[in-house]
């Protein structure tokens, strides 16, 4: 399979510039922007919803621009199995649409919150994390959000368990999961979910912000090397 | 929305109108001269806010140009356009400014410290250049006081909600408090934005016919009168004036930066400006002047955001978000397609004319009928030279003995300080208020896992960087203008340079009280002179930057504050250095002058309570030398961090330089100097560095040749701190001191 990454720019999103430099000039990969007035995915095969404050965040985050036309695409896009990701207030986008379960709230504090945390992988099962290295327990991400607290009901959570949608979760940088180590007061500390497909998935870290040696952090580029890998490892 | 104005209230105005409006006397009779008639209301209005200080710079402007301008990387002449803007190599051009939102703040604090961060970046997008960073400067009052922490939690809530939006890092600034400040603080933004050098937009309006376009936001009643409100004290009569405050939207913002930068590519532009400080009458009339042309415009035609809009208050309004520009004729079309995709308003509201004489239309009536540059700075504003006289408090200042305060008399006296400077809210920790901000977006900021006393942000695709650093210790300032503001453009150039860097060039934000008063206006002098004398030595010429005075209440003027702007540069990127110690067993080094001094120091300030003092040591040429030594040592890799000793002294230093990495330190004090001047003394030109034994040698080496003294600390080691042979207990137990101050009283 040909990878083809598409970034939806929606007005106000503002870290497509990030997430296209990031595939382009570290990752060598094919990305092309995609406008949100279109209706047309330009044959990516990958696509992603970028950070930011999609209609100014307005209303609620992630509320207006799921009704944006890209959309229409992106949702036809999931339901046929294409691969979805949703970074910061592209998760809140995902979460608006239903196209993964839970909401994302307010931080517990109510302040918004930009610092570097350290995520670790629930599972090795999908496509974005059955590449990462299974001997690094944490990964320097950094986050940046006001509404990233992450919740669900009981109903949800046992599903979401049951079936290995968790995919990321906030932990210490040794790998362990408690409450301090929980920037947002966010439900298991769960940092990113996936649908339960498999092929859609949400975080708040931001990993194209952790990828590039000039930063002296490249954490975030096992994220995006187990994607593209499980992508060609699944064209054979 | 269709304005329904029937009725236009514009009558003849006379000189009482006049002082309503903050005008004075003269200033009405020298408008009647320049027009040959007496004004009606509407052109009385655009004079006043022309002519408030704010805009006309009238008291200040004779000393202003007294400042060093001139460099070889300047593109753009300070005052010249919307801000510096500087040649940086590989055909890129840096475009950067500072500015202030002082009394907007002082009333409203969200919304007035989110419109400064608007500002600010309009005036850099709007020469064309995409922002990249973003910095502040914050002064407030005693942060135990609860209108303090409502004021701290209203401006860092305001410049975060703006800047996030907007989705430019903001990558640094600093936070002083101080009583000074209760009433009137201190809000300072600065944006730095990187261009094409060949595809820069000037403030200018030219040719004959080219019609002129509002595009953006509608146009409400918002921020009338804001720049008059800007040009007077803050009393309690103040939220009288909340109208005055604008509000801000940074989505629209957003939209209307890319959709900016996306019609200058279309080449169809002839200039352009951002609508700040009185909106629509301020753009018209200084591009006007600036192109040596004229305007007709059709205030009917502006869309606004309420009916029942005078035309004054169409001219007048500081609604946010809007900008004029000039486009070529014939090519309207290619510029309303853009606006359009942005779905942002885009309406011809006038043309350009030969003759330079502005002409505003309401509904065909001629309401406004003024010669383009009688309005504008260099033109017909009035400059005056203010007296001024040394104020009564400096002989006290200069006055003080230091060796009569008594020193540090044991180590547990020796920890109670280091515990309360640590914990002290000038110097403790900021991380309460810059986690608030996203200061990764864009992921250029160098700084974020690499920390250094500069902030340093990468330029993608080359082989540098930039090193931006905001610096202005108001207490130095308040001890000794001139020596003070040397100071800080000296604090700004030595974080550039311990940074990797090397300094460029300077914009200023000068904070000070009533002109009017002489005291007042004698520091603003010494501030000038200072600035000067520190810029010519470093070589960093002043592009621009704003004035505000009139900072000051019913208890007296703030603490002069000429915040300085450095921009520097790493050539190459590679030689970015942090400020933190990197291995255990590496020297400890001291390079300058040890001297014996508290003078303006927080220890003697907030800890003996000593009020009068004179600036700490300082001497610009030993200060320029330090910075070519550390120069060499960075470039020829000897040292592993380099940190400057500013607030705090040598133990705060210190501690900065080991938290990072939670390593410890180990140090001891020469014999014959104070231990209070060693450890907490502010004394200039002082950096710590840390490096490999091997290194020594060639350290000394340099030293010597630049005869700069140096002087081997201790060393960096496992965890602990011990001073003088005294142990002081775990890094984790200072580093959590240094943590708590911020979240103790806003939480």
């Amino acid at each position: 399979m040909s990878i083809k990454f598409g970034v939806v720019v929606f007005p106000g999103s503002n870290c497509d510039d990030d997430a296209v430099y990031v595939l382009s000039k570290k990752l060598n990969q094919k990305v092309v922007k995609l406008w949100h007035k279109q209706s047309d995915l330009e044959n990516c095969t990958h696509i992603i919803l970028p950070g930011g404050f999609s209609y100014g965040d307005y209303l609620r985050s992630g509320a207006i621009a799921r009704f944006s036309p890209i959309m229409n695409a992106v949702i036809d896009h999931a339901q046929k199995g294409g691969f979805v990701l949703g970074i910061c207030n592209g998760f809140q986008i995902l979460c608006e649409a239903q196209l993964v379960p839970g909401v994302l709230l307010h931080n517990t504090n109510r302040k918004f919150i930009c610092k570097n945390v350290y995520i670790t992988p629930s599972n090795y099962s999908t496509a974005i994390t059955q590449h990462l290295p299974k001997n690094k327990k944490a990964f320097k991400i950094p986050i940046a959000h006001g509404e990233g607290n992450y919740y669900i009901d009981n109903d949800g959570l046992k599903k979401l368990q049951d079936n290995d949608q968790i995919i990321f979760q906030y932990c210490d940088e040794n790998g362990l999961i408690s409450e301090s180590s929980n920037p947002n007061g966010s439900l298991l500390n769960i940092a990113g979910v996936c649908n339960k497909e498999k092929n859609v998935f949400g975080m708040m870290p931001h990993p194209e912000r952790a990828a590039d040696e000039e930063l002296r952090n490249t954490d975030g580029l096992y994220v995006f090397q187990s994607i593209i890998e499980s992508a060609l490892v699944n064209a054979f | 929305m269709q304005n329904a104005i029937q009725k236009i209230k514009n009558p003849l105005t006379d000189k009482n109108i006049a002082k309503q409006l903050g005008l004075l006397e003269e200033e009405f009779d020298r408008i009647v001269d320049i027009l040959g008639r007496i004004p009606n209301f509407t052109e009385l209005s655009m004079f006043a806010a022309m002519w408030s200080e704010h805009c006309s710079y009238k008291n200040s402007l004779y000393w202003l140009k007294q400042l060093p301008k001139e460099g070889k990387h300047l593109l753009a002449k300070a005052g010249e356009e919307n801000a510096g803007l500087v040649d940086i190599g590989d055909n890129l051009a840096c475009a950067f400014k500072i500015e202030s939102h002082n009394h907007p703040s002082a009333i409203e604090p969200y919304q007035g410290a989110a419109t400064g961060v608007g500002g600010i970046n309009r005036d850099i997008f709007t020469m064309g250049a995409r922002p990249i960073a973003q910095m502040n400067s914050l002064r407030f009052g005693n942060i135990a006081d609860k209108k303090t922490q409502w004021l701290i939690k209203g401006v860092v809530k305001g410049i975060g909600d703006y800047g996030n939006a907007f989705g430019v890092p903001t990558v640094g600034g600093e936070v002083f408090f101080d009583e000074s400040f209760s009433t009137n603080p201190l809000v300072n933004a600065m944006s730095v934005g990187i261009v094409d050098k060949n595809k820069t937009v000037k403030a200018i309006a030219e040719g004959e016919g080219n019609p002129v376009f509002i595009v953006g936001s509608s146009t409400g009643k918002d921020g009338i009168h804001g720049a008059a409100f800007a040009s007077k004290d803050i009393t309690q009569n103040s939220v009288d004036d909340l109208p005055a405050v604008q509000v801000g939207d940074p989505f629209q913002e957003k939209l209307l930066l890319e959709a900016t930068l996306e019609v200058i590519e279309t080449g169809a532009v002839v200039g352009m400006q951002d609508m700040g400080a009185a909106g629509i009458t301020c753009s018209t009339s200084e591009m006007s002047a600036k192109g040596n042309h004229g305007m007709i415009i059709w205030l009917d035609k502006v869309p606004l955001r309420q009916v029942d809009m005078q035309p004054f208050e169409i001219l007048l309004s500081e609604s946010q978000e809007r900008m004029l520009v000039v486009v070529k004729k014939g090519r309207e079309e290619e510029i309303k397609k853009v606006f359009e995709k942005w779905d942002l308003n885009c309406v011809q509201i006038g043309v350009v004319t030969k003759e330079p004489v502005l002409r505003y239309y309401f509904y065909d009536e001629l309401v406004a009928e003024i010669p383009s540059d009688a309005l504008v700075v260099g033109g017909g504003a009035p400059v005056y030279i203010r007296e001024y006289k040394e104020a009564e408090y400096y002989a006290k200042n200069k006055s003080l003995d230091q060796f009569k305060v008594p020193d540090i008399k044991d180590t547990d006296e020796f920890e109670k300080v280091a515990q309360h400077l640590l914990a002290h809210p000038n110097i403790a920790s900021k991380h309460w208020v810059y986690e608030q901000y996203d200061s990764m977006v864009r992921i250029n900021n160098m700084s974020t896992n690499y920390p250094s006393d500069a902030s340093i942000v990468n330029i993608h695709n080359t082989s540098k960087a930039l090193a931006i650093s905001v610096d202005c210790n108001s207490r130095y300032v308040y001890a000794d203008p001139e020596i003070g503001t040397a100071i800080a453009v000296s604090e700004a150039a030595r974080n550039i340079v311990c940074s990797g860097g090397i300094p460029v060039a300077i914009t200023n934000c000068l904070n000070f009280g009533n002109p009017y008063n002489p005291e007042v206006y004698w520091q603003f002098v010494g501030a000038i002179k200072g600035m000067s004398a520190a810029c010519k030595k470093f070589d960093t010429p002043v592009t621009g930057g704003n004035v505000s005075f009139y900072n000051q209440s019913e208890s007296g003027p703030v603490f002069p504050t000429p915040t300085i702007g450095m921009l520097g540069i790493l050539e190459d990127k590679k030689l970015q250095t942090s400020l933190a110690f990197q291995q255990i067993g590496d020297s400890i080094v001291l390079v300058g002058k040890v001297v014996d001094d508290i003078a303006a120091s927080e220890y003697l300030y907030s800890y003996r309570n000593v009020k009068h003092f004179p600036a700490p040591y300082f001497n610009l040429d030993e200060e320029y030398n330090l910075h070519q030594v550390i120069k060499e040592l960075i470039r020829n890799s000897i040292i592993k961090s380099a940190h400057d000793i500013s607030d705090g002294g040598l133990f705060t230093t210190l501690c900065e330089s080991a938290f990072p990495n939670k390593l410890g330190f180990e140090v001891n004090k020469p014999v014959d100097i104070r231990t209070d001047a060693f450890y907490f003394g502010e004394a200039q030109g002082r950096v710590v560095v840390s490096v490999n034994k091997d290194k020594l040698e060639a350290l000394k080496q340099i030293c010597q040749k630049l005869n700069i003294p140096y002087l081997i600390l201790g060393k960096v080691i496992e965890k602990s701190i011990i001073i003088d042979e005294k142990e002081y207990g775990n890094i984790d137990k200072w580093l959590h001191i240094y943590n708590s101050t911020f979240n103790k009283y806003l939480d």
